[in-house]
């Protein structure tokens, strides 16, 4: 039978907290600009200018229908180049910055397709209101529609950030330490591969499933 | 950017002669099909099973399928594909887990990815099956028990017709899904259709090219999965719902 | 004559005066590294004892230490009084595209200097020479590559190993089922966990693995040497100006006797994570390179 040896675990605990951080600094960095950006989509897409909701309906299809790992590579590939065009050669580590940049965009594909939902769900009678007070339609858009259209989206928004904190993983492919990668290579250096990764499987359940839990209760408390 | 396009290096052969590179983007397409398939039948069945069970009117069996549900989708798929592939095997008796990782290497990463997505994905069809069932009027089942039906009967002839009729479209997603996660399956060496790019990219040092043949493969692929199931919604859907005729 | 002689006075004056200037004028990486004030080099997490990570995570290693040599002499070059030295961990399989992309300057690891790379990048001065062999556990009865037929064979994805292998299936069909790992920490996960009966890779590189192994007695490095390679650094193709200072440092280095302390120190001492002694005497062919050290690929 395998005998199990956790003893590499504590000494591994400040760079696995390290490799934490790079998880959440990626999961907020994408939730934060994936919403924003995501917003902006959504808006385009149902927006009456052909051409802009068609280029939405474009960025939103073509990031759904390829898988992350592709996404990933492919900015890993891209970013030093189109960086060092915009911000010179001082980047810093570079699978960070195309981590970043990669699930940022990739998410906010997938976030627009929740605010556009969002957005139809606010009735009609909401859209003439706002038009028949004088707001203009940009008005209409920002002052009376996003607002209860994003309150309806607050649990799915949430459960969506669930998914993108485990997603992070991923980037495994490019060799960035977060939470996962480090735990990997203790696990490959010590030779405990499998107590490391039992590991990295509880803490992410434990953490996953608590905040789904804590969304669960606010669905509760919004959803009355 | 200086970078020279070379579209015709899918022509040339591969260092070891046998194919070219276009016949390792096709190999990889099989195994990206034939990996998503076969998982995609294991969270068919499982998901059902899993998905009837947190409806059923027995707490054991409901919890249990609610910490499947749980446990499944709460840890990340990168790490269930690495516990299968690296942890399963060593907590195997040491005879049976030698013979098994002395098999074709292939095999393995085959099994073990088709087991994680199958698994992974039938937690994700589990919660589709439940929200069907819990979306008919309580008066079906409770019709069926009246007329005599037992409950596996209710389930078997008035539920799950109705239940599997109204969630073809989100299973259509988690059937998108499945071909995407499966580029996962790269990371424990499956030669499937990223693996492919990369190794293309390393053996050719023409990264543009591999990665937009592989990317356009994806797409292709997620235009014709929702062709067709676009089609069997149109058949399947009910009539005096949103979206019947 | 004279005239010849006053041309050389002058260019030598000239390029103490203003060496660095027009050297970084025809080097865009020598530019690149005066402009920014920062050279960014690509390092190997698991190439024992070549270049890997000790258990504090710093980079160590014998062709990490030969690649701070030209650092230094990059440095001198273009008289900077500070030169902000960034790492970049890459992998045998993204290691061209990163230094083609500009993502790393050079690199120093355990990259095999041959013809088909060579269409791709640039290669300084060899700094090893290896044989491709295998290692396997003791009582596997692997001897040599015949023995494999039928068996499963681990390499690292990306190395002349694994073309040299598959080829070798191919041509002998010898029904092998040749397991492409991400790096050689993996590739010795995979043998040591049983799923492979042997790893085929570079006999140094094989050594440098057995010094993590749980049991570093279990194992043998066995076969006849598939290819003799050799390791240089990868630089940006035709960069002329670059390759220079990188090959007038590393050259010194080998012909001073510094490179063989560097040697003697990760091949024949205690080395990182485990205190394992390699015990690898230079071979003679790294006692020729020394005594000429060169740019050829061997092949």
């Amino acid at each position: 039978m395998y005998e199990f040896d956790w003893s590499s675990i504590p000494g591994a605990l400040p760079l696995l907290g390290k490799g934490l951080l790079v998880t959440l600094e990626v999961t907020l960095t994408a939730i934060v600009v994936g919403i924003g950006w995501g917003t902006l989509l959504a808006v385009a897409r149902l927006s009456s200018n052909r051409l802009l909701s068609f280029l939405a309906a474009g960025y939103v299809n073509l990031f759904r229908s390829v898988p992350l790992v592709m996404v990933i590579l492919w900015f890993y590939l891209i970013v030093p180049q189109a960086l060092k065009g915009l911000f010179g050669q001082d980047i810093g580590d570079i699978r960070l910055v195309s981590a970043l940049v990669a699930f940022a965009l990739f998410e906010a594909a997938y976030y627009s397709e929740i605010i556009r939902a969002g957005i139809q769900s606010v009735p009609k009678g909401q859209v003439a209101a706002g038009l028949a007070l004088g707001l203009t339609p940009g008005q209409t858009m920002r002052l009376v529609v996003l607002p209860q259209a994003f309150r309806n989206m607050i649990p799915l928004l949430l459960t969506q950030a669930i998914i993108l904190f485990q997603d992070t993983s991923l980037v495994y492919v490019i060799g960035l330490s977060d939470f996962f990668g480090t735990a990997y290579k203790v696990g490959d250096r010590d030779g405990r591969l499998v107590e490391l990764l039992l590991f990295a499987g509880a803490a992410y359940f434990v953490i996953c499933f608590t905040v789904s839990r804590l969304v669960k209760h606010l669905q509760a408390r919004f959803i009355k | 950017m200086n970078y020279n396009w070379n579209w015709s290096v899918f022509l040339t052969p591969v260092p070891s002669g046998e194919t070219t590179y276009l016949g390792w983007l096709f190999t990889g397409l099989q195994w990206t099909v034939a990996l998503s398939l076969s998982a995609w039948v294991i969270a068919l069945v499982v998901g059902s099973i899993v998905g009837v069970l947190r409806t059923v009117p027995n707490r054991w069996l409901s919890s249990f399928a609610a910490v499947y549900v749980e446990c499944f989708r709460n840890v990340p798929l990168l790490v269930q594909l690495f516990s299968w592939y690296f942890v399963l095997p060593e907590l195997l008796p040491p005879a049976l887990g030698n013979a098994y990782k002395q098999s074709d290497p292939l095999l393995q990463q085959f099994l073990a990815a088709m087991l994680c997505l199958g698994l992974f994905t039938a937690a994700r069809v589990a919660e589709q099956v439940r929200a069907g069932i819990e979306s008919l009027p309580r008066g079906q089942k409770n019709a069926g028990l009246a007329m005599g039906f037992t409950l596996a009967q209710v389930y078997r002839h008035v539920l799950l017709p109705m239940a599997f009729r109204i969630i073809v479209p989100p299973l259509t997603s988690e059937f998108l899904n499945i071909f995407k996660n499966s580029a996962v399956a790269t990371t424990i060496g499956l030669i499937e259709l990223s693996r492919q790019a990369q190794q293309l990219v390393d053996y050719t040092a023409q990264p543009y090219e591999a990665f937009i043949a592989v990317t356009l493969l994806y797409v292709c692929i997620n235009v014709t999965v929702m062709f067709l199931m676009r089609r069997l919604e149109e058949k399947v859907r009910v009539p005096g719902f949103i979206g019947g005729k | 004559m004279r005239k010849t002689l006053t041309l050389a006075a002058a260019a030598v004056i000239g390029s103490a005066l203003c060496a660095a200037p027009v050297l970084a004028q025809e080097s865009p990486t020598l530019k690149k590294i005066k402009d920014t004030g920062s050279i960014t080099l690509g390092h190997r997490e698991s190439s024992i004892p070549f270049s890997y990570y000790d258990d504090k995570q710093q980079v160590i290693g014998y062709s990490h230490e030969m690649m701070l040599k030209a650092v230094d002499a990059i440095k001198a070059e273009l008289k900077l009084a500070k030169l902000d030295v960034k790492l970049m961990p890459v992998t045998s399989a993204n290691r061209i595209t990163l230094l083609q992309n500009g993502t790393v300057d050079m690199e120093c690891g355990s990259t095999t200097n041959n013809l088909e790379r060579q269409k791709q990048v640039g290669f300084s001065t060899s700094i090893f020479v290896i044989g491709t062999r295998l290692m396997a556990k003791k009582d596997a009865g692997v001897k040599d590559f015949p023995d494999l037929a039928g068996k499963n064979v681990v390499t690292t994805a990306g190395t002349t190993s694994e073309r040299l292998i598959r080829k070798m299936n191919e041509e002998k069909q010898m029904k092998m089922n040749i397991i492409s790992a991400k790096d050689h920490g993996e590739s010795f996960l995979t043998l040591e966990s049983g799923r492979a009966v042997a790893f085929m890779m570079d006999d140094a590189l094989l050594y440098g693995e057995m010094a993590k192994a749980k049991r570093p007695g279990d194992w043998v490095v066995v076969g006849t040497a598939q290819s003799k390679e050799a390791y240089g650094c990868m630089l940006r193709k035709d960069d002329a100006g670059f390759k220079k200072v990188v090959d007038a440092a590393l050259t010194k280095a080998m012909t001073s006797g510094e490179a063989e302390k560097i040697y003697n120190k990760w091949f024949m001492n205690p080395i990182p994570p485990k205190g394992l002694n390699l015990n690898m005497p230079l071979s003679d062919d790294m006692k020729a390179l020394y005594k000429a050290p060169n740019d050829k690929a061997y092949e």
